[in-house]
């Protein structure tokens, strides 16, 4: 009897351990975030795919700082990581790449504060490095042969884009509409596309791999990133410490040195 | 076999049951949750919206001729499988099967190393005739094609694998010639995993979703399939996602019943279905 339980359980326990790791993937440490002033824990930060090398350089300088705390990174695109969020994903802070994504998650109340803006960002067009098309300026790219590339309309840097190519009174459709801005580069550094539409950040964080073409009059189509410690934070203090490195003069100076604005 | 009675046998064993009974609420359980977040009343508009009706086109128009492609190619090299000895068959047959197992995504990133601009074959093909694949709805093609292929030889090479050489050996005693005998003999044999193989193939071929959108990326009319579309919407309107959702999932069940239909009459006729 006390045996015939086994093979049941196993299943079972089986099950609910996949069910478990589902949700705690990325999730918050189960250790407690203070002991005697000092920090420790897992702080989860989702933040827009443009912040990938600069919030990868704070983590590091995060960790340095407090001894005993791991920072677990997701970049995807912000519109993406906005619904996660309202969706209950395990998260400690949000940052996107524009206020219309923060926007959905305050508004459904997930945000414990005031989103508060910490960098801006412009457009510019990026080439591959051999330029195959022979773009010179942005205008080039309404040209029969031209495949450009751009994010979708639902992520910020598609709908800033979208503003932009109406703006220049450009009717031409992109080849692709592409899930968030590193994938629009990605297309670009393999030559699949004869150009792209990215951040100025992304542009500069390619180096030498593509070319940048700046966007005549986009200093007007620029954007706000927001940050925000989410509603149910697993680790609040942790989080509240992160904004406070990236609102800081050497976060706003890893910021500018990546090409981001200052807010 | 069928028709030995439970009650000799005793009852199910608990230990067997509730994991057994575990497993359908695990694959039930989502289908009916998302049916429920369905939003009925709009149910109607939202699936004439252009987009949806531009999505559903396009998938339809990509899996049938993916499944062209893969029936031309398939059949000749099942036959080739299951007939013709030659040395390193068995390895062969095992990576025609690699891209049924392969992540998608990877599949994608492949087709790109391929048939991309600067691709094995793509990057000769661009600079002598100037045609580029990605962004093109013959790319998706490709990417359909490409993850189809091998459910339709698995299938269709183990009909014929299952169906005997003999009847082939009688043929050809009787004067007739390989190919006569492929066409009247060893095909219509395998119909029934021609036919699974059919429904498999542009089940997958519609459901396709990592290899398109890394290969052939994503515009409404030329490359945004249904699961693309679903991927979209999910970032902006989630009950749009829903509704595409759903209307994948029914064409998806109505092609499993097709094929069930199928199994059923065979076993009324009294063929083994496979």
């Amino acid at each position: 009897m006390r045996l015939g339980v086994l093979p049941v359980l196993v299943p079972t326990t089986v099950l609910a351990a996949l069910a478990l790791t589902g949700c705690t993937e990325g999730g918050a440490g189960s250790s407690g975030s203070t002991d005697g002033g000092g920090l420790s824990g897992t702080l989860t930060v989702l933040a827009a795919a443009s912040l990938t090398e600069t919030f990868e350089s704070l983590a590091d300088e995060f960790e340095s700082r407090h001894d005993g705390v791991t920072v677990e990174l997701a970049f995807d695109s912000s519109a993406t990581l906005a619904e996660q969020v309202n969706q209950g994903a395990p998260a400690d802070v949000l940052a996107t790449a524009d206020e219309r994504t923060m926007a959905l998650v305050a508004d459904a109340g997930n945000t414990a504060d005031e989103p508060q803006t910490f960098a801006t960002n412009r457009l510019v067009l990026v080439t591959p490095a051999d330029n195959p098309a022979g773009i010179q300026d942005f205008a080039d790219i309404d040209g029969d042969d031209v495949d450009f590339v751009v994010c979708v309309e639902s992520a910020p840097c598609g709908a800033l884009a979208a503003a932009v190519l109406d703006e220049q009174g450009i009717d031409r459709d992109p080849a692709s509409e592409e899930v968030d801005v590193k994938a629009v580069l990605a297309k670009v550094e393999l030559d699949e596309a004869d150009a792209g539409i990215v951040y100025a950040t992304d542009a500069r964080a390619a180096r030498d791999r593509v070319r940048a073409v700046e966007i005549p009059g986009s200093e007007g189509a620029t954007t706000s990133y927001p940050i925000a410690v989410v509603g149910d934070a697993a680790e609040p203090e942790l989080a509240e410490a992160w904004v406070d490195l990236v609102l800081s003069d050497d976060g706003q100076q890893a910021l500018r040195d990546a090409g981001f604005g200052a807010p | 076999m069928t028709h030995t009675s439970g009650a000799a046998l005793g009852r199910a064993p608990l230990r067997l049951l509730v994991p057994g009974v575990l497993g359908v609420l695990f694959l039930v359980l989502p289908m009916v949750a998302l049916l429920l977040r369905v939003p009925w009343p709009d149910l109607g508009r939202r699936l004439l919206e252009p987009e949806v009706l531009d999505a559903l086109r396009l998938s339809l128009v990509t899996s049938v001729a993916a499944v062209a492609v893969v029936t031309a190619v398939g059949i000749p090299l099942s036959w080739l499988l299951a007939r013709v000895d030659f040395p390193g068959r068995t390895a062969l047959r095992a990576l025609v099967i690699v891209p049924l197992v392969l992540p998608p995504v990877v599949g994608g990133v492949a087709l790109l190393s391929a048939f991309g601009r600067r691709g094995l074959v793509g990057g000769p093909l661009y600079d002598t005739f100037g045609v580029s694949l990605p962004f093109t709805t013959l790319a998706v093609v490709i990417a359909h094609a490409y993850v189809s292929l091998p459910f339709f030889v698995l299938s269709v090479e183990g009909a014929m694998r299952a169906t005997s050489t003999e009847l082939d050996a009688v043929a050809a005693t009787l004067g007739a010639s390989r190919w006569t005998t492929f066409l009247r003999v060893t095909l219509p044999l395998a119909g029934p995993g021609v036919l699974a193989g059919l429904v498999l193939s542009w089940a997958r071929a519609l459901g396709e979703f990592g290899a398109t959108i890394t290969f052939a990326g994503n515009y409404p009319g030329t490359t945004r399939t249904m699961p693309n579309a679903i991927y979209v919407a999910l970032q902006a309107d989630q009950d749009a996602a829903v509704v595409l959702s759903v209307i994948l999932m029914a064409v998806s069940v109505a092609a499993l019943a097709l094929m069930r239909e199928h199994w059923f009459d065979q076993a009324i006729r009294g063929g083994a279905p496979r």
